[in-house]
């Protein structure tokens, strides 16, 4: 269904930035954002996914194309007023305490300062709100990010790279605040190279690589019907049989066992099968192909394709 | 612009470096400017004085007739380094923190930022001009009790005019350094070249300007010969002069450096700007 440009939160055509004359960092991409979706923005180191969020936030001058960021030109006031933000590290006055550092943020933004605790509550650090920023932890500063990005309580938030230097712990606090803020038409842009994170909190995934947009779908779409793998005895009588279940050129041989090409839903199936055909099974399993898999399928297929 | 001027003034007055630096000022002004000359006037000058200067003159000066012109003798260079240096504190920094990302990304546009962070570092060198001039009246009103000498005032015009003239000063001063830290996206080497320029080749280029035309002409456009000749016209005393300020200079009139110290102030708002504008943030 096609979507009109109201919903688009972001929409990005033939965006480009060039550093210097040769370093293309964003090469003509074309981003299409959803009012209301988490949207997982994935890349390699260096695949340009923090310029293209830059140039969302007028931080950085494109070179070409065109972009809105809720209906008006990056770095609009009047959009950014309804955008929360956290660029790469979290930047803060490192004199000042956590609150302060909120208060002055509020300023900027011409807001006013009673929303100050009320986003250091929601990040759990109204407790150290009155330390000074310095002295935060890795993830203290993490969280002080996203305060200071839902200070104006957006309709968009940019995340980058959120769990960057957090311990597990932190990256599960992370995610579990992500999936809170995903809340009623709030539209959230979340980039990171961490497959894992993405998977289990993103609606949509774009994966870009040296700077171009190279699969863009659901999590489901991306990942594609998965596989099932079946140990059995004798192995080419399971073959036949696995074939007469499922047709030819599904079934393959592959290190001494049967790979599907089935739906993991159909492993009862299979089984019963395999069963009732006499053969010895030991063991059916349903193969899902991970984000994981998907992104290094793409971006080493991307790199070849470069270096051919 | 105000939400940026109060956010501006927030960061400057919970900043410890300011307050140092306010701190040095002060004592820097005290020290030169009253506690030096008052201990020597009492110990006799040791034999050490300039020519044609006497004791009775070094008294003078510390006296609250001479608060205007005492006071301001410091500020083109030492006052005007440290100007120079708390402006490019408060530009240099936010790209050595990152700061300006966060900042740009909350709502304001780059030059309301800009015309609220050139508005806070002004009103603080207001203060702190204001400042100088309280703590030396108290100075020169204690040495003219002890030595029974007359309390006399200069004319609350005189006093607006003293007050005035500093602020244009060291607000050009702390502009320049605002420019270099914008420029050099940096403060070490912000304080360093701006140093290194308001100190050293400003003095060198006064130093051989007898003896070539075109750096005469050169030097009287200067930013700190300016600022000199402006202190000049209030009535310091020029470096060849007796008790004689380094910085001080009679290059050019007061209404002349007060129209060249303005048109550096907007010159370097105009370039802040633009290369501000400009600039991609990282």
């Amino acid at each position: 269904m096609a979507m009109s440009v109201a919903e688009h939160v972001i929409e990005t055509r033939d965006l480009t930035k060039v550093y210097g004359k040769h370093v293309r960092a964003v090469d003509r991409l074309n981003l299409l954002v959803r009012r209301g979706e988490v949207y997982g923005f994935l890349g390699p180191n260096g695949a340009g996914k923090t310029t293209t969020l830059r140039m969302l936030l007028g931080l950085v001058h494109a070179t070409s194309g065109t972009t809105l960021v809720l209906g008006r030109a990056p770095g609009d006031p009047q959009s950014l007023i309804r955008v929360g933000a956290m660029v790469e590290e979290p930047a803060f006055y490192p004199y000042l305490s956590g609150r302060d550092n909120l208060r002055v943020m509020a300023r900027f933004a011409s807001l006013p300062e009673d929303g100050v605790d009320a986003a250091l509550d929601v990040v759990d650090l109204l407790g150290r709100g009155g330390d000074r920023f310095k002295t935060y932890s890795q993830g203290m500063r993490q969280r002080l990010g996203v305060a200071a990005a839902l200070l104006k309580d957006p309709d968009l938030l940019i995340l980058d790279e959120p769990t960057n230097g957090l311990d597990p712990a932190g990256m599960a606090d992370m995610r579990a605040l992500i999936r809170r803020l995903d809340s009623g038409d709030r539209t959230v842009l979340l980039s990171s190279h961490l497959l894992g994170e993405v998977q289990q909190v993103c609606d949509r995934v774009g994966v870009i690589s040296r700077g171009t947009l190279i699969a863009e779908g659901t999590v489901d779409e991306l990942r594609g019907r998965g596989s099932v793998l079946v140990r059995a005895e004798p192995l080419a009588a399971a073959r036949e049989s696995a074939e007469r279940l499922l047709g030819t050129g599904r079934v393959e041989v592959l290190d001494g066992t049967l790979r599907l090409d089935s739906d993991p839903a159909d492993v009862p199936k299979i089984t019963q099968g395999l069963v009732l055909a006499g053969l010895a099974v030991s063991e059916v399993r349903p193969m899902e192909r991970t984000l994981e898999d998907v992104f290094l399928e793409l971006t080493g297929k991307e790199d070849a394709d470069h270096e051919r | 612009m105000s939400g940026s001027y109060r956010a501006e003034m927030l960061k400057l007055v919970r900043w410890p470096a300011m307050w140092i630096l306010a701190a040095v000022l002060l004592v820097l002004a005290q020290v030169f400017g009253y506690l030096i000359p008052y201990i020597a006037y009492r110990s006799g000058g040791g034999g050490g004085f300039a020519a044609g200067e006497t004791t009775a003159q070094l008294l003078a000066d510390t006296l609250p007739g001479r608060l205007v012109p005492n006071t301001l003798g410091g500020f083109p260079m030492f006052a005007g380094a440290i100007a120079l240096i708390i402006g490019a504190l408060a530009a240099g920094s936010e790209y050595g923190w990152g700061t300006l990302k966060t900042i740009l990304t909350q709502r304001p546009r780059r030059l309301s930022m800009l015309g609220g962070k050139v508005l806070a570092i002004t009103s603080t060198i207001l203060a702190l001009v204001i400042g100088v001039f309280a703590v030396n009246a108290v100075w020169s009103w204690v040495i003219a009790t002890t030595e029974g000498r007359p309390t006399d005032w200069p004319s609350v015009l005189e006093l607006g005019r003293g007050i005035g003239a500093g602020w244009l000063i060291l607000g050009m001063w702390s502009l320049f350094g605002a420019l270099l830290g914008t420029l050099f996206r940096s403060t070490s080497l912000a304080i360093g070249l701006g140093l290194v320029w308001a100190l050293a080749v400003e003095n060198l280029i006064r130093g051989f300007a007898s003896l070539l035309g075109f750096l005469d002409a050169f030097q009287k456009g200067l930013p700190g010969t300016n600022a000199g000749s402006l202190v000049a016209s209030l009535g310091a005393a020029t470096l060849d002069q007796p008790g004689g300020t380094p910085g001080v200079t009679a290059a050019v009139s007061g209404p002349q450096a007060v129209v060249v110290l303005i048109a550096y102030v907007v010159a370097l708002l105009v370039i802040a700007g633009i290369t501000l504008q400009r600039q991609d943030v990282n």
